[in-house]
């Protein structure tokens, strides 16, 4: 039905057509709705039947749970600052009108940008945005205001993604260049303790707060030496305030597990970096530096912030990760531990594994080269011997 | 007098300006002009610094150009170039004192300004006093114009002003809106002047 529908309105679109400005619109959504019609012209190439559509349709898959639990935490967390009981469903709705615009914005203007330069240089449209869009509002407090989610998704988008080159070629994690930008930008709506709880309620549902109601994450009070609130049930199943998608493990875990089940993530990777984390945490555990988040357990660190998330959805973007299979190992490691060596050392920042994750996305490169060129030289010899 | 005003000066003075511009197409004095222009007045003040500096030290080079040896050249540019950089340092102390503040090493290094060294090199050495002035004034407003504009969008968008004036009316800010922090980084000054570079190479882009 789909497809009668697509090739009765497809000659409207076609050079010459009178919507034919809107070209690319129409391929990319074809190519979103079936497996494309069109195949390699020369030679003989072998492809998977899953293209880089359906790699993305994945991990939005992957990425629900994670959403979901964050919509109900958001709920829940305001009805327990306000103090009122409420059933779940009353909750979750609060959440979902409170994140539904914030996902909105998110993908019309991502969305639109990657339109307007998919039509500008005639190419048809890429489609890593479609995950970017959901991972941008997963990851900026409750707090932040609409239009600075725009910019800070036009900037990305731009700066960090078409100007390399758009999906495929970019250096860094759009997504986490958006909240870097939102962090340096706008620190008063990106960290601190007033951004954590929504305030306002919409169509009746929720409760309004006085503004000056705050509430810390638990990496935020363990930073400033308060002692954490949190229970470490708590910390799992993400009753805690946090950026929207990063605070339930439990939600993120079976996210995960449909990456590595479907193979589009690393196992190394994820691995390797929680291997890191818990490493670096242990050592400052042992290490006697006095400060509270030095001596949070390392067990804590693994499960507080946004260290589950990026580790199983940032660190594994394969795009910007390492891409040798030695090099993965090293990449993670160093991830894990860089984040909570910054989360530690840096009274600044509560938490590092954003800026983790973009210095590793720097290095990566390098990884692969060094693994490749010991590669080259390995064999080399053995070529020399016989 | 109609020599003075020749075709061939005009172009000598026009071209840095524009097709030939120090900072957008030689790409060069980048280090001070991501670190001075968070704010428009230090970026107006660095700019007409630079553009004297560069005009005197062409005219003097150029007056002596026959007389230097070339092998000590290097050395006898640096000489004058740092008895200027001096002068002007001292003016901005007496008259300007908060703005030399707020520059604070940057006047300093306007010696290792690469602009300078490569006005006189390719340049003063090889041209009369009279185009010399004019290459050097035409350099030093090329490479301050492009300051103005990066400091005023940096002031504009990180501070709400201009000048030290407010610009945003408070009515704004009511609404929600929130100066730009990143603006006064020195990363999105880079940022800023990748597209300042951007839009002016693709509006030449027949002529070249």
């Amino acid at each position: 039905m789909i497809k009668n529908f697509l090739d009765k309105i497809r000659p409207n679109f076609e050079e010459g057509g009178k919507l034919s400005a809107f070209r690319s619109v129409f391929e990319g959504m074809e190519t979103f709705l079936m497996v494309p019609n069109t195949t390699s012209q020369v030679g003989v190439s072998i492809h998977d039947a899953i293209d880089s559509k359906r790699i993305m349709s994945f991990v939005v898959i992957a990425l629900l749970p994670a959403l979901l639990f964050g919509m109900f935490n958001i709920g829940y967390q305001n009805y327990q600052a306000a103090g009122v009981e409420a059933g779940f469903l009353t909750m979750f709705l609060y959440g979902f009108m409170v994140t539904l615009p914030k996902i909105v914005v998110s993908y019309a203007v991502g969305l639109g940008i990657e339109f307007v330069v998919a039509q500008w240089k005639h190419e048809e449209i890429q489609e890593g945005y479609l995950v970017t869009g959901l991972l941008i509002p997963m990851i900026v407090p409750v707090g932040c205001p609409l239009w600075m989610l725009a910019i800070a998704v036009a900037f990305s988008v731009i700066f960090a993604k078409e100007i390399y080159g758009g999906t495929g070629m970019n250096i860094f994690n759009p997504a986490l260049v958006a909240r870097a930008f939102l962090f340096f930008a706008y620190p008063g709506k990106m960290s601190g303790d007033s951004v954590w709880v929504s305030k306002e309620s919409i169509f009746g549902l929720g409760n309004d707060l006085p503004d000056a109601f705050t509430m810390a994450t638990p990496l935020g009070e363990a930073g400033s030496g308060a002692a954490v609130t949190s229970s470490f049930t708590d910390m799992v199943t993400g009753l805690m305030p946090g950026s929207i998608g990063e605070t339930s493990v439990i939600a993120i875990a079976i996210g995960a597990a449909i990456l590595l089940w479907t193979r589009i993530a690393s196992w190394k990777t994820m691995v390797s970096t929680f291997i890191g984390g818990a490493l670096a945490g242990f050592l400052f555990n042992v290490s006697g530096i006095d400060t509270t988040i030095a001596q949070m357990p390392w067990y804590e660190h693994l499960v507080t912030g946004g260290f589950c998330f990026g580790a199983v959805f940032m660190a594994t973007d394969p795009v910007t990760s390492a891409r040798t299979e030695n090099g993965k190992y090293i990449y993670g490691f160093l991830i894990g531990a860089l984040a909570i060596t910054i989360r530690v050392l840096n009274p600044g920042y509560a938490e590092g594994m954003m800026l983790a994750i973009l210095f590793m996305n720097m290095f990566a490169p390098l990884i692969d080269y060094f693994f490749v060129q010991s590669n080259i030289n390995k064999r080399a010899k053995r070529a020399k011997l016989q | 007098m109609s020599k003075l005003f020749s075709k061939e000066n005009k172009q000598v003075f026009a071209a840095p300006l524009n097709l030939d511009n120090p900072i957008l197409i030689q790409v060069l004095g980048i280090c001070s002009a991501l670190a001075v222009t968070a704010q428009l007045e230090p970026a107006i003040v660095m700019g007409l610094s630079v553009t004297v500096i560069t005009a005197c030290s062409n005219v003097i080079i150029s007056l002596i150009r026959k007389t230097i040896p070339n092998r000590i050249r290097i050395i006898i540019q640096l000489v004058v170039v740092a008895a200027l950089v001096t002068i002007v340092s001292m003016v901005l102390k007496a008259f300007a004192y908060d703005v030399s503040v707020q520059l604070s090493v940057y006047v300093g290094l306007i010696i290792t300004n690469c602009i300078l060294m490569g006005r006189l090199e390719a340049f003063a050495m090889m041209n009369g006093p009279w185009e010399s002035f004019l290459d050097g004034v035409g350099s030093g407003l090329g490479y301050a114009w492009i300051l103005v504009v990066i400091g005023a969008m940096r002031e504009l968008f990180g501070a709400g002003t201009l000048l030290g004036f407010t610009v945003i009316p408070q009515c704004v800010y009511d609404a929600g809106y929130v100066n730009n922090g990143m603006m006064t980084m020195p990363a999105m000054a880079m940022i800023l002047l990748g597209c300042v570079i951007w839009a002016h190479r693709s509006l030449n882009k027949e002529e070249k």
